[in-house]
């Protein structure tokens, strides 16, 4: 999965709301269109194989899945050698020569996915709310940076916050790299732009009046932040809290750059540990991969609507 | 245990002292006085933000371009080197190769997830409602999948054996049993550059779903008159989507593609998973991540680095026009 930044589109007058379609529009004259299902159900099929390739070789036992490929598994079950210890053996760590296991890196995710997921929203928030309700100099410049950045590929501050991270540990002896708020921070900071940008877009389409009503009733900004605006924001809220929980739990490159493989490392890393073993037998790869999976696809399957809406709320506007 | 104990400290450590940053801000806030806390204010809730963007972002921006001219030797010393990093870049064959590579995968990568998400998206549209959404969920389920696992998923299709042991790969199965001949190591050949394209195929399957979610929201905003009415005028209904549909949703197609080619410029799990840049396979980003681990050269990944942001400066600058245009509309 990659990171998506969101995507500005020009919108030539119509301002169409996206929020209450329903799926098909043209219901009304959907016929039953046989041929065109035939080829989308055979499309979406052959869209699916290599997961599927991967998910009946991760209940395999290795000397089957190194005798025949999985299709074979499929057409002759009684002779598929059936076995759950794949996903024992990649959750224990027993097999792997580095003795990681993918439950203990399953929590080293944890702890830096929940602050990486939360603290960008917080802060975010705060500096939408000014972007949107208050007046100060050079607003639309500072916001006009925040839209650059969106662009600006990470990588770019990499070698300087991993030197100056390095620094620290020299000078203090606190241990930075290598640790999950190494990588949380990292996220946080990186995730700003975009949590800014869809905030501040959702914020401005608030009612202008509930929140002049609160001012000439003499609340302070930070009440009609948290009583008012806050709760207003919540759909915003919650579409970019799934994206940046989904962006974080399959991100491998920060992770990477931060943690140095160890007892720290994350899934994503846990993950490629196992690929690089894949000659000992791809059962093995398939049952980690889909321990790495199964959380994005529960959030996926389980917040599809706001996940879409969050998508096409940006953009069609 | 001792392990769940850290991951709770890290949590709640991280959560407790951003709110305490606020707490602390609110305090000041509450007792400023009125007239000092509209100048306050903006200060206050944009601090915090600002300061990890300048520290974490744009500081360590030109303190990579600065890099980008330092030569590091062995020991890991640095001594100004001018441009001697992009000199010894742009004189190696593999990088100019790796450029090349970069080039292709973003004329293709872009491309061909647009043109796959705008089929499925116009097709399925022509669906009843429910088969519709099992259609689109299906091609957008992949979006929700890491690099890693997708290589994990993608290696195993491409997955080569030698010679006369069973072919559990799909790719190599299904080539071995039609053209009768020997498996193909995928991952080594270079022929056309078959090794990338079967690459670039994994970032497509990741993102095409996206590309389908937004042109589908687009093309349901097109008005159902315009399309009717050019139905009435007898046009057949390729002309209706090419003539109709088609320019009322260029807008969103190319804001699509440009999404999908940023990503492509910097792509680097996928690639380093499955290939490690090896038999010409190498892109800018993971040639920045040998750069600065395999080599331990920071100044000449930072010249990587600095590349990639030359190339997607274009991008920004169209970014922040667009959003002008946008913005003068609300």
């Amino acid at each position: 999965m990659t990171e998506v930044v969101p995507t500005i589109v020009k919108t030539p007058g119509a301002r169409v709301d996206s929020r209450a379609q329903p799926l098909n529009m043209r219901g009304d004259r959907a016929k039953p269109r046989v041929l065109l299902t035939v080829i989308l159900g055979i499309f979406s099929v052959l869209w699916l194989v290599p997961a599927l390739g991967l998910l009946v070789t991760s209940f395999r036992d290795t000397t089957a899945a190194k005798a025949t490929g999985w299709w074979v598994a499929l057409i002759d079950p009684a002779r598929a050698g059936w076995t759950s210890q794949n996903y024992s053996d990649a959750l224990s760590g027993s097999t792997s020569g580095t003795g990681q296991s993918l439950s203990s890196e399953f929590l080293n995710s944890i702890s830096v996915v929940l602050p990486a997921t939360i603290l960008p929203i917080m802060f975010s928030a705060f500096a939408a709310y000014a972007f949107t309700f208050l007046e100060f100099r050079f607003k639309e410049a500072y916001f006009a940076v925040i839209v650059g950045l969106l662009v600006v590929p990470v990588q770019i501050a990499f070698v300087p916050v991993l030197q100056t991270f390095q620094a620290i540990t020299k000078a203090t002896g606190i241990p930075i790299v290598g640790t999950a708020p190494a990588v949380w921070i990292v996220h946080s900071a990186f995730a700003l732009p975009l949590c800014i940008f869809i905030l501040r877009n959702y914020m401005s389409t608030l009612p202008n009046a509930l929140i002049e009503a609160a001012r000439v009733d003499g609340a302070s900004h930070f009440v009609i932040f948290w009583r008012l605006v806050v709760p207003m924001s919540i759909p915003a809220l919650a579409s970019f809290a799934i994206f940046q929980f989904l962006w974080t739990w399959n991100d491998f490159l920060v992770a990477s750059i931060f943690i140095p493989q160890g007892n720290n490392q994350v899934l994503q890393q846990g993950l490629l540990g196992l690929l690089g073993q894949y000659q000992q037998g791809w059962n093995l790869v398939a049952a980690g991969s889909f321990v790495v999976l199964i959380i994005p696809l529960i959030v996926f399957f389980a917040m599809q609507r706001f996940f879409v809406r969050g998508l096409t709320a940006g953009s069609v506007k | 245990m001792d392990q769940i104990v850290s991951v709770l400290a890290s949590v709640v450590g991280g959560l407790v002292i951003s709110f305490l940053i606020y707490l602390g801000l609110n305090f000041v806030i509450a007792k400023s006085g009125r007239r000092a806390s509209v100048k306050l204010l903006p200060i206050v809730f944009l601090g915090p933000v600002v300061l990890l963007l300048v520290v974490f972002l744009l500081v360590p921006v030109f303190i990579t371009v600065y890099q980008s001219f330092l030569k590091y030797d062995q020991y890991g010393l640095s001594t100004f080197g001018g441009l001697s990093n992009y000199i010894s870049l742009f004189t190696s064959g593999p990088f100019l190769q790796t450029l090349f590579n970069n080039l292709l995968w973003i004329i293709f990568v872009p491309a061909l997830t647009v043109i796959i998400g705008l089929a499925v998206a116009t097709l399925a549209d022509r669906l009843g409602p429910r088969r519709e959404k099992t259609f689109k969920t299906i091609l957008f389920v992949p979006f929700a999948i890491s690099g890693i696992a997708a290589a994990s998923i993608w290696s195993f299709v491409y997955y080569y054996s030698a010679p006369g042991t069973p072919q559990v790969g799909l790719l190599n199965s299904i080539w071995v049993s039609t053209t009768q001949s020997n498996p193909i190591p995928w991952f080594q050949d270079q022929f056309l550059r078959t090794n990338s394209f079967l690459l670039m195929a994994v970032v497509i399957w990741l993102n095409a779903g996206y590309a389908m979610v937004l042109l589908s929201a687009a093309i349901k905003a097109v008005p159902e008159e315009t399309i009717e009415a050019a139905r009435i005028d007898g046009a057949t209904e390729r002309q209706a989507f090419f003539r109709v549909i088609a320019p009322q949703i260029r807008t969103t197609i190319i804001a699509v593609g440009i999404t999908v080619l940023i990503t492509v410029m910097k792509v680097f799990d996928i690639v380093f998973a499955m290939t490690n840049g090896q038999f010409n396979t190498n892109v800018l980003g993971v040639e920045f991540f040998n750069q600065l681990f395999s080599f331990q050269n920071p100044g000449k990944a930072s010249a990587v680095v600095v590349i990639l942001l030359i190339a997607v400066i274009p991008i920004i600058a169209y970014q922040i026009k667009t959003y002008r245009e946008q913005e003068a509309l609300r």
